[in-house]
């Protein structure tokens, strides 16, 4: 019988391919060596050091799983290895990821005419440009299908007008996948570049979450968008939830990411801190936390890698989606303030990383769907009744 | 130009490792193996000579390991490498660095080289003996430590690091180069490399096919013998200087580094 491994209890390891564990490796290496090194100064100071998008272009972690323009090719399963790496060391980090390659990457390889995306996916893969996504609005979240950002003909193009919130990316973005309802109320996808006429992209401040990542609005002012620019593939909802699916499937795996890292700090904390003459962690209430945390990032990830499998045969639903993303990211929040409280006083300061850890998965339990919201869509698909509204 | 890199497979230097009683080997089926970091100095060194020289310069791996060698090769394949050779036999086992310096040497001289390019040292065994060892089995020049290497004029020049600067140090081709830490940063694999170097083949081989002498390998064919395995005692307590006066203090923490050769 083989022995037992805690930090791999239901041996993850041993359902991964030889280079799925070589992506994973590869990621990990970089994320630790590279990203790990920074993240304590941008998250304090609300900086996002705008070439980790270089850098990750360059190792091919942007829009990975396309296969062609200059992409790896990588499946599902990869991607969200990936993204577990990248959010290890900060959620930020890993939004601006799933940004570029689930929200911008993604539509126009998947909606886009040919010459979209021979015109940016080679770059925005590259990490040359950076690309965000609008589709909150400030008095529109989890009901985006009012939205009121208007996309009005004009001489076959077409202007848009209106005001997009929460965007990560959006200060330092060169091209913006804009979601706007045209005059027959339906609702389209638009490229628009930096530098067009009526479009600013201010940033947001003050932010107590993932501030290690760029976030701001889009504003725009009768801004012109060509009509080459919109992405003819799709019309409705079923373009950004496209996207929208893409990502809360790497947010799964990246969430349980940020949690691995709040275990293992709790565990190694209360290995090393003595009280009361011995180890934190001889305290059966210590041990029923570390348990805890263990069972729940072991089963979530068990549930990630399914759906990753069903992704890649293509068997994967939307409603998957949501019940791992809704998962992930509750469990992930309850372990972060869990080691939270386990680190005590020291849990507050930013070298422990933990409380960063903490404030991101705030954001992530909310952004792309909420915890509330995802448990709508699993209710509406049992009971058959949707109880948005 | 063919660029030969000798590289080694080693337990990850986290995990805890075991020895076998009996044997005094190391236990290498239960632990996470890894490219030997040392290694990966020289991968750098060979691809960046290769970017340098040109698409008819090939970088090929080379290393001694059971079947999970294969793995460790893969990564050398993603981050650039041309081809791989593994040689692997259960003959091998029990190899002293002679014996395996020998093993190498047979193989290395079947693949075919210009300039072979190794570490300094593993992280298991660290006795940097390999290395040497080679340059003598295949009768070439043995450039050690070199924190840059540059051919030219058909040669090669390194600077050899030492205690106090470095010396510059040539040779004609074909010759053996030990690559140090300073030398570079390696690179990350890709994900394009990883997914390429599942396409690439790694060739592998028993001292047999290769005409390595039977008698010079393994256990048999080795000259040290490991007598006995202890585990390493506790750590001796570190001494604390208690001082009313900081500058006195200092006095000796600077003494005592002097001592040390630190500073």
């Amino acid at each position: 019988m083989s022995a037992f491994k805690w930090d791999d209890p239901l041996v993850l390891d041993s359902q991964l391919s030889d280079a799925e564990k070589m992506v994973r490796d590869a990621a990990r290496d970089y994320c630790q060596g590279k990203l790990m090194p920074r993240v304590l100064e941008a998250n304090r100071h609300e900086r996002f050091d705008r070439e980790i998008l270089d850098e990750m272009g360059a190792l091919g972690f942007l829009g990975s799983t396309i296969d062609g323009y200059g992409c790896a090719g990588v499946n599902s399963v990869s991607y969200g290895l990936i993204a577990r790496e990248v959010e290890r060391v900060d959620s930020g980090y890993r939004s601006a990821m799933s940004v570029q390659s689930s929200l911008v990457m993604h539509p126009i390889h998947a909606y886009g005419t040919d010459a979209q995306r021979e015109r940016y996916l080679p770059r925005l893969g590259k990490g040359e440009i950076v690309g965000c996504f609008g589709l909150t609005e400030p008095d529109h979240g989890s009901d985006p299908g009012s939205m009121v950002t208007r996309a009005r003909r004009s001489n076959g193009d077409y202007v848009l007008s209106g005001a997009k919130t929460w965007i990560t990316n959006s200060p330092i973005a060169d091209l913006f996948v804009v979601w706007a309802k045209d005059e027959g109320d339906v609702i389209r996808g638009f490229l628009i570049e930096r530098g067009a006429k009526g479009l600013s992209a201010p940033p947001i401040e003050g932010k107590f979450a993932l501030r290690a990542s760029s976030t701001g609005e889009i504003i725009m002012d009768e801004v012109r968008v060509p009509r080459e620019n919109v992405l003819p593939g799709v019309e409705g909802l079923a373009g950004p939830f496209g996207c929208l699916n893409k990502a809360r499937y790497g947010i799964a795996w990246g969430a349980l990411g940020a949690a691995e890292f709040c275990w293992l700090a709790a565990r190694r904390y209360t290995l090393e801190r003595s009280q009361f003459g011995r180890p934190l962690a001889a305290n059966q209430l210590i041990q029923l936390k570390l348990a805890n945390m263990q069972t729940e990032i072991a089963l979530g990830l068990q549930g990630a890698l399914r759906v990753g499998r069903l992704m890649d045969e293509h068997a994967a639903t939307p409603e998957m989606v949501s019940l791992v993303k809704r998962n992930s990211c509750g469990k992930a929040l309850d372990v972060a303030r869990v080691s939270r409280d386990m680190h005590g006083g020291n849990g507050i300061s930013d070298e422990f990383h933990v409380i960063r850890h903490v404030m991101n998965l705030e954001a992530v339990n909310t952004y792309e769907g909420t915890h509330d919201i995802h448990a709508l869509i699993l209710g509406r698909a049992q009971t058959g009744i949707q109880a948005f509204s | 130009m063919k660029i030969v890199v000798a590289v080694k497979q080693v337990p990850d230097t986290n995990a805890e490792k075991t020895f076998d009683a009996a044997t005094k080997r190391l236990n290498r089926t239960s632990i996470e193996n890894v490219l030997n970091p040392f290694d990966e100095y020289a991968i750098e060194e060979a691809l960046r000579l290769k970017e340098k020289a040109g698409a008819d310069t090939t970088v090929s791996i080379v290393t001694m390991a059971p079947e999970s060698g294969r793995e460790v090769v893969r990564k050398a394949l993603a981050m650039g490498a041309d081809d791989a050779t593994l040689l692997s036999s259960d003959a091998l086992g029990g190899s002293d660095t002679m014996a395996t310096a020998y093993a190498l040497a047979s193989a290395i001289k079947h693949v075919g080289f210009d300039l072979i390019l190794t570490g300094t040292q593993s992280t298991d065994a660290i006795n940097s003996v390999v290395p040497a060892a080679l340059a003598e089995i295949l009768g070439v020049p043995c450039l050690t430590y070199a924190r840059t290497v540059t051919l030219s004029d058909g040669g090669v020049e390194v600077q050899r690091e030492t205690e106090s600067g470095y010396l510059r140090v040539k040779s004609p081709l074909p010759a053996l180069v030990s690559v140090t830490k300073s030398a570079n940063e390696p690179r990350y694999a890709t994900l394009k490399g990883i997914m390429g170097a599942k396409k690439k083949e790694i060739k592998t081989f028993a001292p047999g096919d290769i005409g390595a002498d039977a008698d010079r390998l393994g256990e048999a064919g080795s000259k040290t013998v490991v007598s006995a395995i202890a585990p390493v005692g506790a750590r001796a307590k570190g001494s604390v200087i208690q001082s009313s006066d900081g500058a006195e203090a200092a006095r000796q923490i600077v003494d005592f580094l002097i001592g040390k050769k630190v500073i």
